[in-house]
């Protein structure tokens, strides 16, 4: 029952996103702008300054998942349609777990284009070592997504939510960024240090597992008024 | 099919719900049947829409007890929830869906499985015509219809209707009230609030009136609905 609810809020979810493409959309052409902009200020006659790359890549992420989970968060607002989930007899934390999935889903394919863009505008490697950075993007984005997605769902009856949301999320995920931050620099150093991004893997699955079951084991009184 | 618990009866015990410091429940206490359709009836304000959210298990009372069948909704478990139906003033239907996806996919997060109750859905709200149009088109009459049969697809033995004739004609009036009858003689409990008093007489069985969050009266319906309510609530 409750991976089947978690598929079928991720299956809505797509369903409705595959309408419009809206959420998608406006994700990636914030995330663009944010690294043309970093570009713009940061590259000097075809020479990035150094290490600028993985603080501009994980900054691109926060900022359009938090643009991500916002729009999707007030999908569930117009009609009060999260109230309906929240209704539906099925375990509560089971439409966390779909609605998280489906923004691993949303910000993993921000991040197909965005990891290509940074490396080819900052000339940075970061395809050197990609089962490595593949690990810290997944970890960084559940991270964050994690958090992200208890919080939207927390102030989607919130008259303030999009001033409280970025409030809220990123002094807590903090420790997400800058572990991510330091395991892509890591693999960005003039000799890529793969001890170094292991150690911050790690990290960020710890981070992970206390953020998820965290959010798992408060969803339901948190969304119960 | 989700295992269900079920229940012929609900008691409200002192029920108080607080919202810091405005208080929008103050020790409700109501006792509601199988058969009942109860019209709770009361201005704006009043705490109605309150009542059916706790009702719902949407919100905890403050101070209180709600019992369905004697037995806590905590007790009970999310399969108490299989058994309320709930129409709010918001239809909690997606608009980018069509009205079908809307149905099929509240009918699998109930775990009913069969296409066929969809289609009955639809006919039943007037709109297998437009079963695969977006719900974003349709009118506020169409909707509210649909949002109806989404209430009701799993069958509930609680139905909670928060003004559940918003945007209908006449004759979709009749037919929801017919079919609010039919379910009630078939078992179910059900909670309406609205303040369309003439719609209400002639339609509930009891009449529950609240104001400012207390519970003025709950007494059986008679002639002359609105007479009654304007000595309670203006001598209130």
């Amino acid at each position: 029952m409750f991976l089947r609810t978690a598929w079928l809020v991720l299956r809505k979810d797509f369903a409705i996103e595959a309408r419009s493409w809206e959420v998608l959309t406006t994700t990636l052409f914030f995330a663009t702008a944010c690294v043309l902009v970093f570009a713009f200020a940061f590259v000097r006659e075809g020479r990035a300054v150094e290490d600028a790359a993985a603080g501009i890549l994980w900054i691109a992420i926060a900022f359009s998942g938090t643009l991500a989970l916002g729009r999707t968060f007030e999908r569930e607002r117009y009609g009060e349609t999260l109230r309906a989930l929240l209704l539906a007899p099925a375990p509560r934390p089971a439409l966390y777990v779909g609605k998280l999935l489906g923004m691993l889903a949303l910000l993993g394919t921000a991040e197909l284009f965005l990891v290509p863009m940074v490396a080819f505008l900052f000339q940075a490697a970061l395809f050197s070592r990609p089962l490595l950075l593949a690990a810290l993007l997944a970890g960084g984005t559940l991270g964050f997504c994690a958090v992200g997605t208890l919080f939207a769902a927390m102030l989607v009856r919130a008259r303030s939510r999009d001033v409280l949301l970025p409030i809220l999320l990123y002094p807590i995920t903090i420790p997400v960024i800058i572990a991510g931050v330091r395991g892509t620099a890591a693999l960005l150093a003039a000799t890529p240090d793969e001890a170094a991004a292991t150690m911050w893997i790690g990290i960020l699955a710890a981070f992970d597992v206390v953020f998820v079951t965290l959010a798992l084991w408060t969803f339901e009184p948190l969304m119960t008024e | 099919m989700i295992p269900s618990v079920d229940f012929d009866s609900v008691q409200l015990t002192d029920v108080s719900r607080h919202f810091g410091r405005r208080r929008a429940l103050s020790r409700v206490s109501l006792t509601l049947a199988a058969g009942d359709i109860v019209g709770l009836l009361g201005p704006n304000g009043a705490g109605k829409s309150t009542l059916i959210g706790v009702l719902a298990t949407l919100a905890s009372p403050t101070l209180g007890t709600v019992a369905y069948g004697g037995r806590s909704a905590r007790a009970l478990g999310a399969s108490l929830r299989f058994r309320i139906g709930l129409l709010a003033h918001d239809l909690h239907l997606y608009p980018e869906l069509s009205a079908r996806q809307n149905l099929a996919f509240f009918a699998e997060l109930y775990g009913l499985d069969e296409p066929s109750q969809v289609d009955a859905a639809l006919d039943s709200a007037g709109l297998a015509d437009r079963a695969d149009e977006p719900v974003q088109g349709f009118s506020r009459g169409m909707r509210q219809r649909l949002a109806l049969e989404r209430a009701l697809i799993h069958q509930p033995r609680l139905v909670l209707l928060d003004e559940p004739f918003t945007g209908l004609d006449d004759s979709a009036v009749a037919l929801v009230s017919d079919r609010l009858k039919r379910l009630a003689a078939a078992g179910a409990i059900i909670v309406v609030a609205t303040h369309d008093l003439d719609l209400a007489d002639g339609l509930v069985t009891r009449v529950a009136l609240v104001r400012g969050g207390r519970l003025l009266s709950d007494e059986p319906a008679a002639s002359g609905l609105r007479a009654r309510y304007r000595a309670l609530i203006g001598a209130a």
